[in-house]
């Protein structure tokens, strides 16, 4: 065995300390997913290509919450970058799904970055609703994280031939609704796509997963599907979103959709509580629903897989 | 001083404080009545009153019980609250009859309405 497939067993076993992990693959633009095992099991079709990069998820840091079942959402934040470095393969960069901050309080989002820069590496934000409580409506996250960027926080850049969009659907929320987008920002992702070939990968994140998980906590995005249908003739799609403080993916055409874990505290799976909030789950349990999110994009396959790792030791 | 002279200074201080007291009383019928005030408690994101009915010129005060901060907005922007962490509360007094319908700008699917008539 060589080359990349060997690469691939390597990186794969190395992400495997994390104990648990599941991973979700493009081929040729059609996602699968498989358990961790089934993946470290089955070879890769090509062998020649090399893994191009890797680019890390951070999501709800909630830097500042301090009740059950996490007294110092600080503390296990900068646990999660120490697990960042301590990848086999550092990432070219980090994205932030946002609620950075408990509160939008200065000293929080002050704190949230002292600890990202111990990674020492670029970081893309998107704002969560938590990141919106400054008297300005947010002009405290994008003055600080979101420096030119648009509207109320949107953008797109290009890395070694992935085409990323962040997008912000936490701002002037609509009483009744969910996560929302809003009419501005779609005419700007119209654009922003208009005459890209549809051979470019495309990675999506944003705060509110951007389809709908779960109506009655407001878990979706109401205008999600007109985005969505701007994103249609991509053959491969990655939607990352947070917000939820737990793993659902789904496919739908060629679009993955995957949620990452907080590094705060976990959330009820949907339904399964009389609400959304903080899931009070014992001290030894927390660090096992805690985590990071690790994606692998491999040249010339056209595959990103996406593994997920808790804080477990 | 004899012990007349004092039970009859006694009655005169006790009828004195009888005659003030009607007077704070009269006063008080006088100045338009305070409604009574109604509170609406934030838990297991919800607004556990959803429909609340008040007088003009009564206050309603919101307290949030979550652990997740939530915030009061009106509809059409006659109040909106700071956010409210654990604990924290928000008052606004109605003035005007009318229906006012309210929502958690951070969670939308979070609704409520408090209804003034006289």
């Amino acid at each position: 065995m060589s080359g990349i497939e060997e690469d691939r067993r390597d990186f794969l076993k190395c992400m495997a300390w994390a104990g648990t992990g599941a991973l979700f693959a493009f081929s040729a633009g059609i996602p699968s997913s498989f358990g961790l095992d089934a993946a470290l099991a089955a070879p890769m079709r090509s062998k020649s290509a090399p893994a191009s990069f890797t680019f890390l998820q951070l999501s709800d840091s909630h830097i500042g919450f301090n009740k059950p079942p996490n007294a110092d959402a600080r503390a296990t934040f900068r646990e999660a970058i120490a697990k960042v470095k301590a990848l086999p393969v550092q990432p070219d960069f980090i994205i932030h799904t946002g609620d950075v901050s408990q509160l939008s309080r200065d000293e929080e989002f002050d704190d949230a970055d002292q600890i990202l820069k111990e990674a020492g590496l670029p970081v893309f934000f998107v704002p969560g609703e938590h990141d919106m409580l400054d008297p300005d409506g947010g002009k405290a996250f994008l003055n600080r994280f979101g420096k030119g960027s648009k509207g109320a926080g949107w953008y797109s850049f290009d890395h070694k031939g992935v085409h990323f969009v962040a997008l912000v659907n936490v701002a002037d929320l609509k009483p009744g609704g969910m996560g929302n987008l809003g009419a501005e920002q779609l005419k700007w992702l119209a654009a922003d796509l208009a005459g890209r070939p549809s051979s470019t990968p495309i990675v999506v994140f944003a705060h509110i997963p951007l389809w709908t998980v779960y109506a009655d906590w407001g878990w979706g995005t109401d205008d999600a599907a007109e985005a969505l249908k701007l994103l249609a003739r991509f053959g491969s799609v990655t939607v990352l979103n947070g917000h939820i403080h737990q793993i659902t993916q789904k496919v739908e055409g060629r679009i993955a959709f995957h949620t990452a874990r907080s590094t705060a505290f976990p959330q009820p799976a949907p339904g399964t509580a009389p609400s959304p909030g903080p899931l009070k789950v014992p001290a030894e349990q927390l660090h096992s629903m805690l985590g990071i999110t690790d994606a692998m994009f491999v040249r010339g396959h056209d595959r990103i897989a996406l593994i997920d790792s808790t804080l477990s030791a | 001083m004899t012990r007349a002279f004092k039970i009859l200074t006694f009655q005169a201080s006790v009828l004195l404080a009888g005659i003030l007291m009607m007077s704070v009383v009269a006063d008080m019928a006088k100045a338009a009545p305070v409604p009574p005030a109604a509170e609406v408690s934030i838990g297991n994101f919800t607004f556990k009153a959803p429909v609340v009915t008040v007088k003009p010129g009564a206050t309603v005060t919101w307290t949030n019980g979550d652990d997740i901060p939530h915030t009061v907005v009106s509809k059409d922007g006659l109040f909106k609250s700071k956010v409210l962490d654990t604990g924290d509360r928000f008052s606004f007094t109605f003035a005007k009859a009318g229906q006012f319908g309210y929502f958690c700008s951070l969670h939308p699917h979070m609704t409520g309405t408090i209804i003034v008539k006289a």
